[in-house]
């Protein structure tokens, strides 16, 4: 598989009317890595995803794939070299997992050509990697939210694209499945050289998987690189607002983040029993003030 | 935890007659205002309801009229008039006051008799009375408005709040489009066979107070008198709902209770006035939404204020419809749709998608 | 942090995943598996046109004065047959012809709508679509004395122009279907109370004709009212049959649809225009027949169960189309004691079943 497709953005930026979201954002995406995104609700990281994928025109700035600007394309060749899924898509009722995945094929067929076996191959292959083959006949409406969600990961497989976007891919799932779908990310991006983008909403799962970690705070990338350059307490307390001790992971030595709350602030102390902390209002319904 | 905003002196029904000291606080002088302006509203309107017309009358008719005198032909008029005035004005209050209440009672900003198919259902069962029970009279046909009014709603209830997401607008509107689709072909199929029937239909349906009469009044005003009072009462609980079931039953509301018996009031409210003046569209939509504007959603407020609201508006329409299309008239459901249709379409275009 | 327990036991997971790709589901039996959908489909289809057929023969055949089928051949074929020529040539023949074309357009402008909003209360009956041509066929009858083919232009006119108008006022920053189906209904509400001011200044006379309006009703069907029609339903049927694959990926939500590289607005714009072009020839010449463009996509989707995906719901939609509007007509003319237009027919056999749909369709949760 080739690793060639360059996807970056300059001076971009995002929103709607006046307020722009996204302000003079700079951005390439490393061939043949995994970027993950991430940043506060609000911050801008989908409406940012969407318009790498094209789905969103630039207030200014523009968004270049391998050299061209990628709202001049014509958006068939883009679906060819690149796909999105996107957070919520729509599986149509009664529609059966083969069929599905099939309509990944959508831009490689004319107005009026015919299912080809190439076509078939595509999904076969698709269903294979994100192991669904054995579902290929169920409707989707019966499957699980993380059996869906591989289902949808193989209709964007059989896009046969070498770019990947993913708007929080792991939403509605528990954490097993979270796991599973970003295993299954990391599978075909070692194994193919997939290029990945996506926007994460747990940071953990986030270091853990990135290759190259993006910080979007304040409309433009506030710091990216590896897990362990990003994800410092001074970063998670400048983009989230939220103080934190940051620790190894002992699974995957990639940093962890602790939040600290209001409760929770000291470093823990795992002998002494919890004796009544002395800074604790005791009772509240005098008026202590 | 409910009381905390409601200050203790202050009872929490509403002075039904205007009072300068009706509020302390801002927002009650405010209120206070504008319960006073309506209140002029209404008699305004009311006096130009009796006094404007096809036919041109003099202040003397008008007051010899009222008497009760019929001598001439501008004496008879006026004296038609004056129960017509009477039901444009208790019509028009009962319909704003079924829209405030199944706005509250589905969170819905788009809930109106009309939309929901509930003047509709009204329609099938009196042409189905009659038809074939051989009904003649308004006291049969309220009953069976009544009886139609409240099937249809609980239908279009039931099946726009099935499933995921419980009653959105988009659901419950379809799901009242496509009731009035069936209803009126069932309609259509009760009436086509009889032309008799056809014919004092058509004159129904247009949605008018012309043909009012004392009796007429009297027969409704038990419905309309029930359904203004249980609406009062379900107005603390209209409140609460809003918060959403979950958090008003947390606050200690009866959600249950306080549904049933504000769903009762507005089919009530909405079958009588239907049943008297025929299906009059969108009154039961605008109302509630411009009162809302202006005085915030206290369904203890805005219950009363809709129902003036309501009368000033039918009764204004009414007059207007008098007296644009001189020197025939132009019924007062065709005056509301004209003016009710184009706020519906700014409701929708304001509304946020995502939040339907 | 209990996260770290569960994510270390995950690898547990990839275990599960390499046993699973060991089950013996090979790419030919997803191949097959489609084939069969497709046979399915490609059935159903054929069983479909024979009934419409046979629906299309019958009402060609019975009535008051009864033909056989050799008769009715002669007729089609131009031969002059006595008593035949008039009764099945004039009276029947373009009663027949004009219900099944109508038919069709209502379906595929039903199934258009349907798919495109992916929502099956969405059709363009209810939302109000045909609302204007009705408003105006009445308002030309009754208000300026008109009849005929003038009408026909009319109701065309005014179907295409309430359609442009319900679109300009839901296209806010983008088209929302949610804003689509709101407004339309708003406005069918407003036209609805037009057509009760006409209808009550109408003249006894006119009543019946006006009536036929409202309701749908194909006696008055004639050769001049078919010609367009045909020519309508065969360029719009080509126009949405090349755009089946759009429409099909549209299904997804927009912002996948768009992803795929479908370009969506204009793609819609396409779908609307072609789905009201059907309605509006249709409705002028048969009025607004009620349920059919409701119902057509909705039981032809039944018919083919898993198949349903396998192809496209275009030429099903329309069989279904014509068959409901060929037998209501027939129902309504025979099986009762007095004669019924088509749309009552329809509207009362299909209320049942839109209220088992409702309560089907907001059950399972649809794409509401």
């Amino acid at each position: 598989m080739t690793k060639d497709h360059q996807l970056s953005a300059s001076g971009l930026a995002l929103g709607y009317g006046d307020a722009p979201v996204i302000r003079d954002l700079d951005l390439e995406l490393a061939p043949g890595e995994i970027t993950v995104i991430v940043g506060s609700n609000g911050c801008g990281k989908s409406t940012l995803l969407k318009s790498m994928a094209r789905l969103l025109a630039p207030l200014r700035g523009s968004v270049v794939l391998d050299g061209r600007e990628i709202h001049r394309m014509p958006t068939k060749e883009v679906a060819r070299v690149m796909g999105l899924l996107a957070q919520s898509p729509i599986a149509p009722e009664g529609i059966v997992v083969s069929d599905l995945v099939g309509r990944g094929r959508y831009p490689h067929q004319g107005v009026f050509a015919r299912w080809s076996s190439e076509d078939e191959r595509a999904v076969a292959e698709a269903l294979a990697v994100t192991n669904t083959l054995e579902l290929a006949e169920r409707p989707v409406d019966e499957l699980s939210g993380g059996q869906r969600q591989r289902v949808w990961i193989a209709m964007v497989l059989a896009q046969q694209s070498e770019l990947l976007l993913l708007d929080e891919p792991t939403t509605f799932l528990d954490v097993t499945h979270q796991v599973e779908v970003l295993d299954l990310l990391t599978d075909l991006n070692r194994s193919r050289g997939t290029t990945i983008a996506m926007v994460l909403h747990d940071l953990n799962l986030a270091a853990r998987y990135a290759d190259r970690l993006v910080a979007v705070h304040g409309g433009t990338v506030h710091a990216q690189g590896a897990s362990e350059d990003v994800l410092t307490e001074e970063t998670v307390e400048e983009v989230f607002g939220l103080r934190s001790r940051v620790v190894p992971d002992p699974v995957s030595g990639r940093p962890l983040v602790l939040p600290l709350g209001r409760h929770h602030s000291g470093p823990p102390e795992p002998l002494s029993r919890p004796a009544p902390p002395s800074r604790c209002r005791s009772s509240g319904s005098h008026p202590s003030r | 935890m409910s009381t905390l905003h409601a200050p203790a002196s202050a009872p929490p029904r509403p002075a039904p007659r205007p009072s300068p000291f009706a509020g302390r606080r801002r927002s009650g002088s405010v209120r206070a205002t504008a319960l006073t302006i309506l209140v002029l509203a209404l008699v305004a309107a009311a006096a130009a309801s009796v006094a404007f017309g096809a036919r041109g009358v003099t202040l003397a008719d008008i007051t010899a009229g009222m008497t009760g005198a019929d001598g001439t032909l501008a004496e008879a008029a006026v004296a038609k008039r004056v129960p017509r005035t009477l039901l444009a004005v208790v019509a028009g209050a009962a319909l704003g006051v079924s829209g405030a209440l199944l706005q509250g009672l589905t969170r819905n900003p788009l809930a109106d008799p009309g939309i929901f198919g509930i003047t509709n259902g009204a329609a099938l069962a009196v042409v189905t009375g009659m038809t074939f029970f051989g009904m003649t009279s308004p006291h049969a046909y309220i009953w069976a408005a009544l009886l139609g009014a409240g099937v249809t709603a609980v239908f279009v209830y039931a099946v726009g709040s099935l499933g995921r997401g419980g009653a959105t607008p988009l659901k419950l509107a379809l799901a009242g489009a496509a009731t009035s689709v069936a209803l009126t072909s069932l309609v259509s199929a009760v009436v086509l066979p009889h032309a008799a029937v056809m014919d004092a239909f058509r004159f129904w349906q247009i949605g008018g107070v012309g043909g009012a009469a004392f009796d007429t009044l009297a027969r409704v005003a038990p419905f309309l008198l029930t359904g203004f009072v249980l609406a009062l009462v379900s107005a603390r609980g209209l409140n609460a709902l809003a918060l959403g079931d979950e958090m008003a039953r947390g606050l200690g509301a009866k959600a249950g209770r306080t549904r049933i018996v504000a769903a009762l009031a507005a089919v009530l409210l909405c079958g009588a006035a239907t049943a008297a003046a025929g299906p009059i569209a969108f009154v039961g939509l605008v109302v509630p939404h411009m009162c809302r504007m202006v005085f915030g959603p206290d369904h203890r407020w805005l219950l009363p204020l809709t129902a003036l609201a309501g009368a000033v508006l039918l009764t204004v329409s009414d007059v207007a419809g008098r007296l644009i299309a001189r020197p025939e008239e132009l019924e007062v459901g065709i005056v509301t749709a004209l003016i009710g249709a184009p706020f519906f379409i700014v409701i929708v275009r304001r509304m946020r998608v995502r939040a339907l | 942090m209990r996260r770290i327990a569960e994510a270390g036991s995950a690898g547990a997971g990839n275990t599960e995943a390499a046993s699973g790709a060991a089950t013996a589901v090979v790419p030919a039996d997803i191949a097959a598996g489609r084939r069969r959908r497709r046979r399915r489909h490609l059935t159903v289809c054929a069983a479909l046109s024979l009934l419409v057929l046979a629906a299309f023969a019958v009402s060609l055949m019975f009535g008051q004065a009864v033909y056989g089928p050799l008769e009715v051949v002669r007729v089609l074929a131009g031969e002059e047959v006595p008593g035949a020529s008039f009764t099945v040539g004039v009276l029947r023949l373009p009663r027949a012809l004009v219900g099944l074309l109508a038919g069709a357009a209502f379906g595929m402008a039903g199934i258009t709508f349907q798919t495109m909003l992916r929502n099956p209360l969405a059709s363009p009956d209810i939302i109000g679509i045909s609302s204007g041509a009705s408003a105006a066929a009445v308002f030309s009858i009754v208000m300026l004395s008109l009849s005929g083919t003038a009408v026909s232009i009319i109701a065309t006119v005014a179907a295409l122009a309430t359609a442009g108008l319900i679109y300009l006022l839901s296209f806010r920053g983008g088209l929302s279907g949610t804003r689509l189906i709101l407004i339309g209904i708003g406005i069918s509400a407003m036209l609805h109370s037009l057509v009760s001011y006409v209808l009550a200044r109408a003249a006894q006379w006119d009543l019946q004709t006006a009536m036929r309006w409202l309701n749908g009703n194909l006696s008055n069907a004639s050769m001049e009212q078919a010609a367009p029609l045909a020519l309508a339903v065969a360029v719009c049927a080509v126009g949405l049959v090349s755009l089946s694959g759009n429409l099909d990926t549209l299904r997804l939500g927009e912002e996948t649809a768009a992803a795929l590289g479908v370009r969506v607005e204009r793609t819609r714009l396409l779908l609307i225009f072609l789905a009201v072009v059907l309605l509006a020839f249709a409705t002028a010449a048969a009025g607004p027949i009620s349920f059919v463009a409701f119902l057509a996509g909705p039981i032809s989707v039944r018919l083919l169960g898993r198949a349903a995906s396998a192809g496209s719901p275009l030429i099903p939609a329309a069989l279904v189309g014509a068959l409901l509007v060929l037998a209501a007509d027939f129902i309504g003319q025979f099986a009762f004691g007095t004669r019924y237009p088509v749309g009552v027919v329809t509207g009362v056999l299909g209320a049942p079943y839109l209220i088992f749909l409702l309560i089907r369709q907001t059950r399972t949760g649809g794409a509401l």
